[in-house]
C-alpha cells in the first residue's frame, strides 16, 4: 500500500489571542505556535498504521512556507518515509481549489493506492481540499471518515454523519479519504523517530516543478478571495426562564429540542 | 558563536512537550505527591519514547545524544510538572557511572533494561553521620575476605532507594590511606542482595513523587565483579559524575522556573484587580519580566555547561555556576508565582506551591549552593 498524506501546518489557536493584521485579511502570525493540523495528525497516524500492517510507503506532502518543515519532520518522525514540501511565493493566497491543484500537479505523477487528508484544517476550516483533489485525480473519495478497513482493491469506510449516525461505504481503490479526528490515537513522537527523521530528505518543489502556470495558483488561480477578516460582534441574547425548577427544566428541554441540540 | 538549538533539538523539546501535555496530568501529580509514590507508569512510557536514555549509546538501547539534549528533555519534563518531571528524569540516577566506568559485562547487564525503562537505578554517597557535602571519607566500608567484599554501613537520602533494581554505592575500601578519598571504591549492588535493606523516608518538603530512602548494608557480600571501574578510584569517579549530573539539576531548576512562570504569567493576564489585569500593575508585570530574564540567563548558563561537556571541555566552574544560579532562580520564580496567584497560589490545585516545594531540592542535592559557590571561587582563584 502506497499512501500519500496531505498535511498542513496551522497555528495553534485554542488558547492563543488572535489578532488581525494590518491588511485586514490575515491573522497576525507573530507569537503564534505552529503545528500540524489536528485532523492531519490522525490522517498521518492512520497511514502509518496501514503501512505497518500491509507494508508499502507513506509520503507526507504539504503546500506551505519553509517553516512547514517542522510539520513534515514530525510526520517523518512518526513513520512517514518521504516528505515533499511545495513552496513558492506564487502559491501564497491560494484557496482550497488552488491548493488542490498544486497538490494534484505532483500527486498525479506518483504511484498511490490511497490518499489521506484531514477532514478540515483548523485555521480556515474549508474542508474541501480533499474532495477537490479527489475530483481532479478522478478517484473516489469519502469525507469525515472515522474508520477504514482495507480489502483487495477496495476499502470499507465509516463516515460520520450528523446526529451520531455513521454511514458505511465500500469504495474502490485508489481513493481519497478525508479523515475525521478520533479515527485512531496518534502516537507520540519518539526520540528514535526524530533521529530517523533527520536522516530522511524533505523534497522541495517550486511552481516551476509543478507544470502549472502562475495564473493557476495563488490568488489568481483561486475561486475565493478573502475580502475581510473580522471578529464577530459579541451578541448578548439572554433569556431568563421563570417558574419552578420542574417547569424551568421542561422549558430548557423544549428549547434544546427545538434547536435540534438533543 | 551560535545561540540557536538545531532543528533536531527543537524536535526533541517538542516531542517531550507533547507527551507531557497529554500524560502529565495535574491529578496524577497531586495524588502521587500526597502518597509519596513514584510515577512508574509514566516513567515506563517516557522510557519507551527514549526520553530517559538520551545520552546512552545505541548499542545499549539508548539514543546516543549528548548532555545538552538530555538537559532539554529534563527541562521540558520539569516545566510540564515539577514533581513528575523530577521523578521521571531521576529514574536512572547513577547509571551513568556504569556507562562511563563499568566493564562490558556490567554495561550489558544493567544498561539495556535501564534504557528500556524496565530498571530503576540509584547511587548512594550520602551518609547519616558524615556531611553529604564532604564525601572525602566514607563510614560505609567494603572489606575483602577471600574472594568476597563485605559491605557494611548506612547511606541516607538515597533517591530511588526502595525501588531501584541496582545501586552504585561509594565505600571506603582502604581505611588507612591518607588522604582518605584515595581509598574509596564504587560497587554495584543488585536489589535483593542478602543483607541489603532499604526503607523509605517520609514527609519530604518536595519532590515527593521521587522516592527517597535509607539503605543499610549489613554484611552485604559482593565480589570483584561488582567493582565499578578501578579499586580506590571511587572518589574521583564520583566527583566527575556530579560535575555532569549537576547540569541536569540545573536543567530541572530551569524547567520548574519556566513552568511556574508560565502559570503565573497566564494568570496575571486574566486576573483583574482595581479595574485592570494584575499584569498591568507594575509590581507584578515588571517582576514577571525580570524573572523571565533570569530564567533565560539560567537557561543559557545551563546549556553552556552542558555544551562544554559535550564538546569534551568540561568546566566544573561552568557547571557550578549553572546549578547554583538556576536553582536560585527556580526558588525566586516559584515563590513569586505563588505571590502572583495570591490566595490561589497557596492552594495545591493551582500547582505553583508544589513547584516551589519541589524547587528547593535543586539548591540542596548533588552539591548544595554553598558548595557550588566554593567551587566557583576555587576556579576563579586559579584563573585570576
Ligand atoms: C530528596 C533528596 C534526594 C537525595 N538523593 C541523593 C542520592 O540519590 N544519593 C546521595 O548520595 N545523596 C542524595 N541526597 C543527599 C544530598 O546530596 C545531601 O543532602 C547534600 O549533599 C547535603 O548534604 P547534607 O544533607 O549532609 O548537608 P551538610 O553537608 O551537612 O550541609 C549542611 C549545610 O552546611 C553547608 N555546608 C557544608 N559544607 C560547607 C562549607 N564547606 N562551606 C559552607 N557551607 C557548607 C551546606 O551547604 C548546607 O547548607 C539527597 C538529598 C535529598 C534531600
Amino acid at each position: 500500500m502506497d499512501v500519500i498524506v496531505c498535511v498542513k501546518q496551522v497555528p495553534e489557536t485554542a488558547e492563543a489571542e488572535l489578532k488581525i493584521d494590518a491588511s485586514g485579511k490575515k491573522i497576525e502570525k507573530t507569537g503564534l505556535v505552529f503545528d500540524i493540523n489536528e485532523w492531519d495528525d490522525y490522517a498521518l497516524e492512520e497511514a502509518v498504521r496501514i503501512k505497518e500492517k500491509f507494508g508499502g510507503t507513506v509520503t507526507a506532502i504539504t503546500v506551505g512556507p519553509e517553516d512547514s518543515d517542522s510539520t513534515l519532520r514530525k510526520c517523518l518522525a512518526r513513520g512517514a518515509d518521504k516528505a515533499i514540501r511545495l513552496t513558492d511565493p506564487k502559491f501564497e493566497g491560494s484557496d482550497a481549489f488552488a491548493t488542490a491543484k498544486i497538490l494534484h500537479s505532483v500527486i498525479k505523477t506518483m504511484h498511490f493506492d490511497l490518499i489521506l487528508t484531514g477532514a478540515q484544517a483548523g485555521d480556515d476550516g474549508s474542508a474541501v481540499v480533499g474532495p477537490v483533489l479527489a475530483e481532479l485525480l478522478g478517484v473516489p473519495h469519502a469525507a469525515m471518515v472515522k474508520k477504514i478497513e482495507l480489502g483487495e482493491g477496495k476499502a470499507v469506510v465509516n463516515r460520520e454523519l450528523e446526529g451520531g449516525l455513521e454511514e458505511r461505504l465500500e469504495v474502490k481503490l485508489p481513493a481519497l479519504f478525508a479523515v475525521q479526528t478520533g479515527i485512531n490515537e496518534p502516537r507520540y513522537v519518539s526520540i528514535m523517530g526524530i533521529r530517523k527523521a533527520m536522516q530522511k530528505e524533505i523534497k522541495v518543489m517550486r511552481l516551476s516543478d509543478t507544470g502549472l502556470n502562475e495564473s493557476e495558483v495563488g490568488e489568481s488561480g483561486s475561486w475565493l478571495k478573502i475580502e475581510k477578516l473580522y471578529v464577530p460582534p459579541v451578541e448578548k441574547q439572554a433569556e431568563f426562564l421563570q417558574g419552578s425548577p420542574d417547569e424551568i427544566a421542561t422549558k430548557i428541554v423544549e428549547i434544546l429540542k427545538s434547536r435540534g441540540l438533543i | 558563536m551560535k545561540f540557536e538549538l538545531t532543528e533536531e533539538q527543537i524536535g526533541i523539546k517538542n516531542a517531550v512537550k507533547e507527551f507531557c501535555d497529554k500524560e502529565f496530568k495535574t491529578e496524577i501529580a497531586l495524588e502521587l505527591d500526597k502518597k509519596e509514590e513514584f510515577p512508574m507508569e509514566l516513567y515506563k512510557k517516557a522510557a519507551k519514547l527514549g526520553f530517559t536514555s538520551m545520552f546512552f549509546p545505541h548499542e545499549y538501547g539508548g539514543q546516543g545524544y549528548g548532555l545538552l539534549e538530555t538537559c532539554l528533555v529534563i527541562e521540558e519534563l520539569c516545566r510540564a510538572d515539577s514533581s513528575l518531571g523530577v521523578a521521571v528524569s531521576s529514574g536512572n540516577f547513577g547509571s551513568e557511572l556504569i556507562l562511563v566506568h563499568g566493564n562490558k559485562e556490567q554495561k550489558e547487564k544493567y544498561l539495556p533494561p535501564i534504557c528500556r525503562g524496565d530498571f530503576i537505578s540509584a547511587a548512594a554517597f550520602t551518609e547519616p553521620n558524615v556531611s553529604g557535602s564532604d564525601i572525602t571519607r566514607m563510614e560505609t566500608t567494603a572489606t575483602k575476605y577471600g574472594n568476597e567484599w563485605w559491605i557494611n554501613g548506612t547511606k541516607t537520602f538515597i533517591t530511588n532507594a526502595t525501588i531501584a533494581d541496582f545501586m552504585v554505592v561509594l565505600t571506603q575500601t582502604d581505611t588507612k590511606i591518607r588522604p582518605t578519598y584515595r581509598g574509596e571504591t564504587l560497587f554495584v549492588v543488585d536489589k535483593g542482595t542478602h543483607g541489603l535493606e532499604t526503607t523509605k523516608l517520609h514527609n519530604k518538603m518536595g519532590i515527593r513523587c521521587s522516592v527517597t530512602g535509607e539503605v543499610r548494608f549489613d554484611n552485604v557480600k559482593v565480589t570483584d565483579w561488582n567493582i565499578v571501574g578501578e579499586l580506590n578510584r571511587g572518589f574521583y569517579y564520583s566527583m566527575e559524575f556530579f560535575d555532569k549530573t549537576r547540569v541536569g539539576v540545573a536543567a530541572q531548576a530551569v524547567g520548574m522556573a519556566q513552568g511556574a512562570w508560565e502559570i503565573a504569567f497566564k494568570y496575571s493576564k486574566q486576573r483583574e484587580a482595581f479595574g485592570q489585569p494584575i499584569i498591568q500593575h507594575e509590581a507584578i508585570g515588571c517582576m514577571l519580566s525580570e524573572l523571565a530574564t533570569k530564567i533565560e540567563a539560567a537557561r543559557l548558563l545551563t546549556y553552556k555547561a552542558a555544551w562544554l561537556i559535550d564538546a569534551g571541555k568540561m568546566d566544573p566552574m561552568a557547571t557550578a555556576m549553572a546549578k547554583q544560579y538556576a536553582s536560585r532562580v527556580a526558588m525566586e520564580t516559584t515563590d513569586f508565582a505563588i505571590q502572583t496567584l495570591g490566595g490561589y497560589g497557596y492552594l495545591g490545585e493551582y500547582r505553583v506551591e508544589r513547584y516551589h516545594r519541589d524547587a528547593k531540592i535543586t539548591e540542596i542535592y548533588e552539591g548544595t549552593s554553598e558548595i557550588q559557590k566554593l567551587t566557583v571561587l576555587k576556579y576563579l582563584l586559579r584563573k585570576f
